[in-house]
Order: C-alpha cells, then structure tokens, then sequence
C-alpha cells in the first residue's frame, strides 16, 4: 500500500464511479475529491446513492467501473490486509452510532485502541478519558448504551471513531433524529475534532442547514450522479433548479411530488369508460 | 398452462442457484472461521466468557432435564425389565440408554434451543444494528472477534453439558427405581458398572456430542451472520437454527450410530 503524504493531492479520490446491485444501477459516473483538513458535506434525497458512495470509500464496497482512491492507494486493489491497515487510518460514525451494547462507553472508546495498539492500561485510560472529554462525556463512561439518549450515543461513537486520531471521517446520516441541541452539538464537534486533528470528513446528510453552517464543501447526489458542487455560499445563493428545491424544502420541481403516473383525470374517468 | 410451467421451473431454478450460492457463502464461512480462530484463541478469554454463556448458563435446564429423563427412564425401564424378572438390571438400562444416545441427543437438542438460539439472536442483532459493520470498519474482523469465540465456546461446552445430563439422568434413574421403587441398590451399581464400557458407550457418547456441539454451533454462528438485518430477519434466523440443529443432531446421531454400535 502507497501512502503519498504530499498535501496537494486530494486524501479521498473518486473518478468516473459506478456501482449496481446486480442489474440495479446505483451510482452512474461519480467525480468527487476531498482534500486534507476539508469538512465536506454529500447530499441528496433518500435512495440517491450516498450512503453507497460512503462504503465505497470505506471499502466496504467495490466499484463496478471507476476508480476509489483514499490517501493515495486504489482501494480496488488492496487486498484485506492492506486494507485493515488503511481502516486504521479512518474513523467512521453510523447513523445510530453502532455502539458494541455490551460493553461500557469507556469500553466501547477504549475498544479500538485495545485491539490496534499495546499501550498499557493507564495511557489507554487517559486517552478514553481525554476522547469522552472532547465530547462532553467523561463522567458517563460507567454508563451502557441503552442508558444513553440519542445524542449521547452519537458522541459516544464519535469519542470512538476518533480513538487512533484518524486522517479520515467519515459520518453517515450524524443529526438524524437528534433534537435541536444535540444537533447543534454533534454538528460543532465534527467541525472542532476535525480541525484539531487534522483530519478530513465527509458527511452523508439530509441536514441542509446545520451542514451548510460547518462545512467548506458540499456534493450534490442526485440519481446516481453529482448534480451540483460548490462551496456553502455558492449553495445557498445557487439558481440551480434541484439546489433550489433542496436547500429551500419545496415540495415540487427537478424532484417531482407525484410518482410517475397517468393524469388524474384520465385515472378518474378512465375506468367508466 | 404452460405459463405456470414456466413459472414453476423458473422458481425452482432461482431456488436451487440460491441454494448453491448459499452453500458456497456457507463453505467460505467455514474457512474462514477456521482460520481466525487462531486469533481468538490467541485471545482465550474471549472464548473462555462464551463458554460462560453458552455452558454454564445452559447448566440448569440440562441439569434438570436430565434428572426428569433419568426419573421417566427408571419408571418406564423398571415397567418393562420385571416383567421378564429383569428388574434388577435397570442401572445397566438406564446408563447406557443414556450415555449412548439420550444423554449427547437430548442435551444437544437443549443445547440448540437454550444456547443456539441465543447465539444466533446475538450476532444477528449485531449485524441489524451495524456492529459487525462497525467493527469491520475499525479494521476488526467480526469472525475474529465475535463468531469465533461463539463458536468454540459452544463446541467445548457441548462434551460437558451431555456429560453432566447423562450424570443426571443416572442420578434420576437412582431416585426411581432404587429408593422410591425399591431395587437393590447394590445391583443397580454393580450391574451398571459392569455392563458399561468406558471406551465403548462412554468415549463414543462423548464424541457424538463432540460432533453435535460442531453441528450447531456452525448453525449458530453461520444463521446470525448470516441473516437479513431487520426484526423479522433474526426472528427467522433463530427459527432455522433451532429446526436446523434438531434435524442434524437427529440424522447425525442415526449416522454415527450405525458407525459406532453395530454389534
């Protein structure tokens, strides 16, 4: 596995990708680059191939045609191994957090260093505590992941995602169904960790506007393609018919309100002959 | 007509190319689980806490179990045997229906509904709620780290559990038919102790409930990780195991036993 450590090159590569589940066409010619330190945001509707794109970076997918690249090295040709070392490299959060339910949360930050690295029991307890601290949640190591709130739990597993300070973030769907605050917390502690580590992110979202206030730069997904890119500004002031829609929450336009079907009339009528 | 021939055959095609497709996936998992079990080993208190849960969590059901079967086999045997003049020779009955077959079959069965159904709950809980995801992320492999240590924890607690079942059920036999129905207890003991061979009937109960801990624990492991990742996946999964295990214990034991016992 190459590791290019120049900071010209985008860390995360993707070009001309696509990917099918069996005859289903889910992505259809993906161009899309992330450099170092860069917070970017992937959005699109449900069912516009995000989450997709997310595993293909993480490797937990193959490309069909197109070609991966994250920190230099074409992911389709790692093979496990290489692949496992590159994994150590990245963080990733999921939607409900995927905390391991039986263990602690001290446990469960604790786990990735526990099984990556032979620090002795005290420096991996200083460095959980130092995690659970950067989320707000030191006193709650003792505690099991159905005691946590929604909230909670997601910091928890960004406490973990960010255990061996990776060079790559990634968060699928982080403020879905998250109250107002914990919104507001979760969105600053992706943009906080992601500064203070260096690193880079990418976020899959819905969120439009908790998004847009901490990203540097945001995809569009639409069918399987990137439909518009730009930087939040350019977003928020972008005529793009589909953007529009999006950013504004319009229930019609590019994405239509009815499924494809015949005209209403002809429905009703049609079957009185 | 020939439209639902056609369907027919198209749907029994689908189902044998999904069968092959999943005896493939099942063999792959196999290797594979094999091959990190170094690992887990490597890491013995992984396994060491499953045999917790999957043997030592089991002892009471198969404790109890085995001192009813036993207390039915002293009523039924001691029935048959005096009406031959016979009853005296219930211990012999009693310990080699039970270390021959009762004790790794019915153990085995209990096995798979306590702690098979479990396993598979487990792992396939993990996997709907994205933890063997998660994990393989961290660069973990879930077969490493969770399936594994499942695995051999079940293959090793399965030898004791019909051990301590058989023991029972002897026990159980005792209760019946030496101290309620009044046999001697000298020849219910003497009799037994001649009559069971340790290399014959012990050593071959052992290696059918050896067989019979592989048999489900790979149904186990392999139906949770491998079942569809919503409610009714898992629901469906723990199902197969339990009906799964309960006819390869069944045909495997009719199997071995035409091997070991054929006169």
């Amino acid at each position: 596995m190459s590791f290019d450590p120049t900071h010209d090159e985008p860390l995360v590569c993707l070009k001309d990708v696509h990917f099918a589940y069996g005859e289903r066409s889910i992505l259809k010619g993906i161009d899309l680059s992330v450099r170092r330190g860069q917070v970017v945001a992937i959005m699109g509707g449900s069912g516009s191939g995000k989450t997709t794109l997310l595993r293909l970076i993480g490797g937990q997918l193959r490309a069909s045609q197109g070609e991966v690249r994250v920190a230099g090295s074409d992911l389709s040709r790692l093979g496990r191994n290489d692949l496992y070392a590159l994994r150590r490299r990245m963080g990733m959060l999921f939607q409900f957090g995927a905390l391991f339910t039986d263990m602690t949360v001290y446990d469960n930050v604790a786990f990735p260093l526990r099984e990556h690295t032979d620090l002795p029991p005290e420096v991996v307890r200083d460095l959980v505590l130092m995690k659970l601290d950067a989320v707000g949640l030191r006193g709650a190591g003792a505690l099991m992941p159905a005691e946590l709130s929604g909230g909670m739990a997601r910091r928890v597993a960004l406490a973990r995602a960010v255990a061996l300070d990776p060079m790559l973030i990634m968060y699928d769907e982080p403020f879905a169904g998250l109250d107002p605050i914990s919104l507001g917390v979760v969105g600053q502690l992706i943009r906080r960790l992601n500064d203070a580590l260096g690193a880079s992110s990418i976020l899959v979202t819905h969120d439009v506007h908790e998004s847009l206030e901490i990203v540097d730069y945001v995809y569009f997904v639409s069918d399987g393609r990137i439909v518009a890119a730009g930087s939040p500004d350019e977003i928020r002031a972008s005529t793009d018919p589909f953007v529009h829609q999006f950013v504004h929450a319009e229930i019609d336009g590019p994405v239509p309100f009815h499924y494809p079907a015949e005209p209403i009339a002809q429905a009703l009528l049609g079957g009185r002959g | 007509m020939m439209g639902r021939s056609v369907s027919f055959v198209r749907r029994l095609g689908a189902s044998v190319v999904d069968g092959i497709w999943r005896l493939g996936f099942a063999t792959r998992f196999m290797v594979l689980l094999l091959v990190y079990s170094g690992q887990s080993f490597r890491r013995l208190h992984l396994t060491i806490r499953e045999i917790y849960f999957s043997g030592v969590l089991s002892l009471l059901i198969i404790i109890v179990s085995g001192l009813f079967v036993g207390m039915v086999l002293g009523l039924q045997g001691y029935e048959t045997l005096q009406r031959f003049g016979s009853g005296d020779a219930l211990g012999v009955l009693v310990a080699l229906s039970l270390t021959r077959e009762l004790g790794p079959v019915v153990a085995g069965l209990l096995f798979a509904s306590r702690a098979g159904s479990a396993v598979t709950a487990e792992i396939g809980l993990m996997k709907t709620t994205e933890q063997l995801k998660a994990m393989d992320m961290m660069a973990v492999s879930p077969i490493a780290r969770v399936v594994a240590p499942r695995f051999w924890g079940g293959v090793i607690s399965m030898p004791f559990l019909a051990a301590i079942f058989s023991t029972m059920g002897v026990v159980g036999g005792w209760l019946i038919g030496v101290v309620f129905i009044g046999v001697d207890a000298g020849a219910f003991w003497s009799q037994m102790q001649a009559a069971v061979d340790f290399r014959y009937d012990v050593l071959n109960g052992v290696i059918k409930s050896v067989v019979f801990g592989v048999a489900v624990s790979l149904i186990a492991v392999f139906e949770g990780y491998d079942c569809t990742p919503t409610a009714e996946g898992v629901s469906r999964a723990i199902t197969r195991t339990v009906v799964s295990s309960a006819l390869a214990i069944l045909a495997l034991d009719f199997v071995l036993t035409s091997f070991m016992f054929r006169g």
